[in-house]
C-alpha cells in the first residue's frame, strides 16, 4: 500500500501545486504540524511560514496565510500568497522584512497582528537561498 | 432617392464603421482569452472554500450561537442586492441582462414591502439602474482605471460588504453577475451569499465527517467567513470580466457582418442609380436623334 496522499495548493488565480506527496509539514496557527497520511479531517489556519511538502523530491513554499481542510487523505491549503521558495530573491525577501519590520513599530496593533507579523520576519530570516 | 455622391459617402461611412467594429472583434478575442483563463483558473478557489464552509456549517452543533454571517439575522426585512456590471458598453445584452434580472428582483422585494438597498459595482450598471431605482443605491464602485481585476478589489467591495452588515443594514445579501459559460452564452446569476446559501451547493451526505479544529471553531469562522464573501465577489468579477469580452466579441463580429450586408446593398443600390442615369441619358439622346 502506498503512503501517499493528495495536496492542492489553490490560490485566487492559479492552481499552484496538485500532486501526490507522503509527507507535508504546515506552520499551522498554533504552532509546526506534520501531516501524514490517514490523518483525521482537519481545518486549520496557518500564520506565517514555510509549507514543506515530501514527496519523490522536497518542496518548499512561502505562505503569509491561508486555510487548511484535510479529509480523506486530501490536503487542500487555500492560501492567496503561496510562493516557491525558487521564485523569491533576496531583495524581496530584505523588502518584506523591512516592511513587516515597520508595521511591528506602529503601536495600535492587535495582540494577533504583532503575533503575526513577528512570525513574519522570523520566518523570511530563517530562509537561506 | 439619395443622389450618387450621397450613396458614395454612405458607404464609406458604413466601411469605416465595419473597420472599427472589426478592430474591437479581435481586441475583445484577445482579451477574452486573458480572462477566461483567469476566470477558470479562479473558479477552483472559490468552490473548496464554498465547500469547506459547508463542511463546517454541517458541523455546527448549536446554530443558535453561530456567526450571524453565516446563518442570517433571522429575520427577513431588509435586502442588499450588489450588482456587478462592466465599465464599457458596446458589448451586446451583457450590461442590460445583468440589470435586467436585478430589476426584476427588486421589484420583488419592493412588492413584498421589504427595504431594498443597492451597490452597483461598475459604472454601467449604475447608469441603467439609476432610472428607475436610484434613490436605493447607497453605494457606487467602479474599477475602470484597472487593467486587471486582482483580488483587492474584490476585498473593498468585501469588507465594504461586512461593515454594512455589521451595522445591521441587511439581512440578507444577493449578488447579480453573468456567469461565463462560452464564449457565446453567459447566463446572468443571482446568488445569495449573506446568509451562506447551502442549496447552491451539492450535497454531499455520505462525507460526514467531524473535523478537528485548530484554533477553535468559532475563531475559524469567524476567520473565514469574511474572506469567503470576497472571495465570491472575486470570483463573481472575473466571470464578469471573461463574459464582458465574450459578450463584445460575439457583439462586435454580428456588427461587422450586419456593416459588411449594408456595404452590399448599398452598393447594389449604387450601382443601380448609376445605371439608371446612364440609360435616362441614353434615351434622351435617341429621342433627341430622333426628332430631329
Amino acid at each position: 500500500m502506498s503512503d501517499k496522499f493528495n495536496i492542492e495548493i489553490i490560490t485566487p488565480s492559479q492552481t499552484i501545486l496538485k500532486s501526490q506527496v507522503t509527507e507535508v509539514t504546515l506552520p499551522s496557527y498554533e504552532g509546526q504540524m506534520g501531516i501524514l497520511k490517514d490523518h483525521i479531517p482537519l481545518i486549520t489556519f496557518l500564520r506565517p511560514g514555510l509549507v514543506i511538502i515530501k514527496g519523490q523530491d522536497e518542496k518548499k513554499y512561502y505562505v503569509e496565510e491561508g486555510t487548511v481542510e484535510f479529509s480523506n487523505n486530501n490536503l487542500l491549503i487555500l492560501t492567496s500568497t503561496a510562493k516557491n521558495l525558487q521564485d523569491l530573491s533576496k531583495s524581496l525577501i530584505n523588502d518584506l522584512i523591512q516592511q513587516s519590520q515597520n508595521k511591528l513599530k506602529e503601536i495600535k496593533l492587535t495582540d494577533k497582528e504583532q503575533y503575526i507579523e513577528s512570525y513574519k520576519v522570523e520566518t523570511l530570516k530563517t530562509i537561506n537561498l | 432617392m439619395p443622389s450618387l455622391d450621397d450613396l458614395k459617402k454612405r458607404i464609406k461611412s458604413v466601411k469605416s464603421t465595419q473597420k472599427i467594429t472589426k478592430a474591437m472583434k479581435m481586441v475583445a478575442a484577445a482579451k477574452l482569452r486573458k480572462a477566461q483563463e483567469s476566470a477558470e483558473k479562479g473558479r477552483p478557489y472559490s468552490q473548496k472554500m464554498q465547500n469547506i464552509i459547508l463542511n463546517l456549517t454541517k458541523s455546527i452543533n448549536d446554530p443558535q450561537n453561530a456567526p450571524k454571517l453565516l446563518v442570517g439575522t433571522g429575520e427577513d426585512k431588509k435586502y442588499l442586492c450588489v450588482v456587478l456590471t462592466a465599465d464599457r458598453g458596446l458589448c451586446g445584452g451583457f450590461n442590460s441582462n445583468i440589470c435586467k434580472l436585478a430589476k426584476s428582483h427588486f421589484k420583488k422585494i419592493l412588492k413584498a414591502e421589504k427595504v431594498l438597498k443597492i451597490i452597483t459595482v461598475g459604472s454601467k450598471g449604475y447608469d441603467q439602474i439609476r432610472r428607475d431605482f436610484g434613490k436605493y443605491v447607497i453605494k457606487k464602485f467602479s474599477f475602470k482605471e484597472k487593467k486587471q481585476i486582482t483580488f483587492s478589489e474584490a476585498n473593498i467591495v468585501g469588507n465594504e460588504i461586512i461593515s454594512l452588515f455589521s451595522q445591521n443594514e441587511f439581512d440578507k445579501c444577493i449578488i447579480f453577475y453573468n456567469n461565463f459559460k462560452n464564449v457565446i452564452t453567459q447566463i446572468p446569476q443571482a446568488q445569495q451569499i449573506i446568509p451562506a446559501d447551502a442549496k447552491n451547493i451539492k450535497e454531499n451526505d455520505d462525507e460526514n465527517f467531524s473535523y478537528e479544529f485548530e484554533p477553535e471553531e468559532d475563531e475559524i469562522l469567524e476567520d473565514l467567513l469574511p474572506k469567503n464573501i470576497s472571495t465570491q465577489i472575486f470570483k463573481a468579477l472575473l466571470e464578469n470580466a471573461a463574459s464582458e469580452q465574450g459578450s463584445r466579441m460575439t457583439a462586435m463580429d454580428n456588427a461587422t457582418r450586419n456593416a459588411g450586408d449594408l456595404v452590399d446593398k448599398l452598393t447594389i443600390n449604387y450601382n443601380r442609380s448609376r445605371q439608371a442615369s446612364i440609360t435616362k441619358e441614353l434615351i434622351e439622346i435617341i429621342s433627341g436623334a430622333e426628332s430631329l
